[in-house]
């Protein structure tokens, strides 16, 4: 009788334990896309599991992947590094947010420079990135740099093999400060890198090419950066500072961006504060306007979530949360997704 | 009563023969099938390429192929750059990995004292099983450093000076480039090589191996009038397996080749492969002409390795056909 009583019970926990997963499947959501923010939004499903027990699934695919496949309607959410252009939001009826921010730095190998300790400004960079500047001893980098002793050492590129987000910031940022990069190098996800270049696959990639080859100069976001322990580069920004990259300068960047646009996606790229970083970007979630309540609550209440809790999670991975008032901003805009 | 038990044994018989005879049409025929999902998917994926590359084929013709430009910001694309790397990667790959497999396979056969035979015929099987992101990971952490510092630097002081080869050792010594993709590739394909050539050279029968040395021929003159021609079909065989490998392999590549997509003189200059350049930009590629260009790259590796086999057909054929097999 007692183990006919210990099997029910075990037969009851079971339907029990089963009627209670069955009941967190229905609010599981699905979302696919961008991979630099893979590491956070991993991180704030798993703790939002732990608090809710409701499961986050997603898939870095990369943020192209991403918005074909929300518009091919086959995830919950999208997750894409390059805004998606206003007329796109209005045609798929797709609601956009950011999520968290970050920064691409540039970092370098010249032997005897200490990170921090060489200074360029956008449009030397952007000679450097497009190859018509190809020596470290180059005037116009000497000229930033009074009174230091520049070798006399080849320059090799090292950009990235894959097309991706942080190239998308980084061009951007390039072509806007010189029309002869926009010309040479383009704009975009992949660009022409000149003949001194070198590819590398990932952040990881780039990181350690520019480790491992002797007069190097690269481009990696931050939180790769930090990890590796780069050697980077004091950037000149708007106001006339020499800026090295770190959470702070990339959360004055954004405090001074007004985020009150359809679509939440001002333009980053060389704000105007006094130590603004000047190659800081978002990375942004997509949501539908309409569609089956159940996934579009279980969307918001996640996001909603991690806003309130998941900020601390984030810049120990190395990214920038969202100023205050931008998080009441986004808070408001989700409303949009019914 | 022996009649009915007769015609009772036939018919048993009869009724056995007929289910054998449905046993082996059924054979036959599921076994058919099996073939033709083979031949069906080659046909699929043939058709499936080049639907998908049609835009891009329409918009660059054949000049596609002697192209030399892949800017996705223009929208341009020609694949010369991927074949030339493609091409120039394998053919260096094979030019290091035949002899050094030759090589060890001879000594495995031939000189080897017994007891070393096995650890060694197993060490280099185990390499064949190496994951190909090992080799990338691999060469550009350990073996691009090394060549960087070590074995580019004195290369150019040997051969930078020399006419027409000067030119191939020229530029920056950064450890990624053509040449590493070679190497590296060369590394990854002496096991399959090696172990083909090791099987066939160990099908020369000793009878004629014992004659030639008998008459007094030396190591070298038997694996050169004896144990060569008589497997020289399976050594081809195995050569184009070594080829077919490097033609198409990926991460390696990837990692190593500096991923640029240009033609440059030196082989210590970054270059690129028509599989690294897929696996870089599939997964971001902008739908349209750039999506469309990277389906055609595709197919043009295809026609590659398919050439190639051909190529290896032809040679087989006709070796065969020299010994009057």
């Amino acid at each position: 009788m007692r183990t006919f009583n210990k099997l029910a019970q075990g037969t009851l926990a079971a339907a029990m334990g089963l009627a209670f997963s069955v009941g967190a499947l229905a609010a599981d959501i699905t979302g696919a896309g961008a991979t630099f923010p893979y590491a956070v939004y991993t991180k704030w499903a798993e703790a939002y599991k732990t608090a809710t027990g409701n499961q986050v699934n997603y898939q870095g695919i990369g943020s192209s992947g991403g918005v074909k496949q929300i518009k091919a309607k086959t995830v919950d959410f999208a997750g894409s590094d390059a805004p998606v252009p206003v007329a796109d939001l209005e045609a798929s009826h797709l609601v956009q947010v950011p999520t968290v921010m970050g920064g691409v730095t540039i970092v370098m190998n010249v032997p005897g420079f200490e990170s921090g300790k060489l200074k360029l400004d956008g449009m030397t960079a952007a000679d450097i990135f497009r190859g018509a500047i190809t020596k470290w001893n180059d005037p116009a980098i000497a000229k930033l740099n009074p009174g230091v002793k520049l070798p006399d050492m080849a320059i090799t590129v090292a950009h990235r093999s894959d097309g991706s987000g942080t190239t998308y910031a980084f061009s951007n940022y390039l072509a806007k400060q010189s029309m002869a990069f926009k010309r040479d190098v383009g704009a975009g996800n992949t660009v022409n890198w000149p003949a001194n270049g070198v590819g590398g696959k990932g952040n990881p990639g780039v990181a350690a090419n520019v480790q491992k080859i002797k007069g190097a100069i690269g481009y990696v976001d931050i939180a790769d950066a930090m990890k590796n322990n780069m050697n980077f580069v004091a950037l000149k920004n708007r106001a006339g500072n020499f800026i090295v990259p770190n959470q702070q300068s990339v959360a004055d960047a954004a405090a001074g961006a007004d985020f009150h646009v359809k679509g939440m996606a001002p333009d980053l790229l060389d704000q105007s504060a006094k130590n603004a970083w000047p190659i800081t970007t978002a990375t942004f979630m997509l949501a539908y306007e309409k569609g089956d309540a159940a996934k579009q609550k279980g969307v918001v209440d996640f996001y909603t979530w991690s806003l309130n809790n998941g900020q601390k999670m984030a810049a120990e991975l190395g990214f920038v949360p969202l100023p205050p008032n931008v998080v009441k901003m986004v808070e408001a805009e989700m409303k949009n997704i019914k | 009563m022996s009649e009915p038990s007769a015609t009772a044994g036939i018919d048993l018989h009869a009724k056995q023969v007929r289910k054998f005879r449905l046993q082996d049409r059924f054979f036959h025929h599921s076994t058919q099938i099996f073939a033709f999902v083979v031949l069906a998917a080659l046909v699929g994926i043939l058709v499936s390429l080049s639907i998908e590359a049609w835009p891009s084929l329409k918009a660059f013709g054949p000049s596609f192929l002697w192209t030399n430009i892949w800017s996705v910001p223009d929208d341009k694309f020609g694949a010369l750059a991927a074949i030339y790397g493609t091409v120039t990667t394998s053919v260096l790959a094979l030019l290091i990995a035949v002899p050094v497999s030759f090589g060890i396979a001879l000594f495995l056969t031939e000189t080897c004292p017994l007891w070393l035979r096995r650890p060694l015929g197993t060490a280099i099987e185990l390499l064949a099983g190496i994951p190909s992101i090992v080799y990338g990971i691999w060469g550009l952490f350990v073996f691009a450093p090394l060549f960087a510092d070590h074995i580019q630097p004195p290369l150019q002081a040997l051969l930078g000076d020399v006419p027409i080869i000067g030119g191939w050792f020229s530029g920056p010594p950064i450890g990624v480039g053509i040449l590493t993709a070679s190497i590296v590739l060369a590394l990854m394909v002496i096991p399959f090589i090696a172990s083909v050539m090791r099987d066939v050279f160990e099908t020369v029968p000793h009878v004629l191996k014992e004659s030639a040395y008998g008459i007094g021929c030396t190591n070298w003159e038997v694996v050169r009038n004896v144990v060569l021609p008589y497997t020289r079909v399976g050594v081809i065989g195995g050569i184009m397996l070594g080829l077919g490998r490097a033609l198409g392999e990926t991460m390696a590549v990837t990692f190593v080749i500096g991923n640029a997509n240009r033609i440059n003189g030196s082989l210590f200059a970054p270059g690129t492969s028509i599989a690294s350049t897929l696996a870089n930009e599939f997964g971001e590629a902008t739908p349209g002409l750039h999506i469309a260009s990277l389906f055609a790259l595709g197919l043009v590796l295809f026609i590659i390795t398919f050439i190639v086999l051909a190529i290896s057909r032809w040679l087989i054929s006709r070796s065969m056909g020299s010994e009057g097999l």
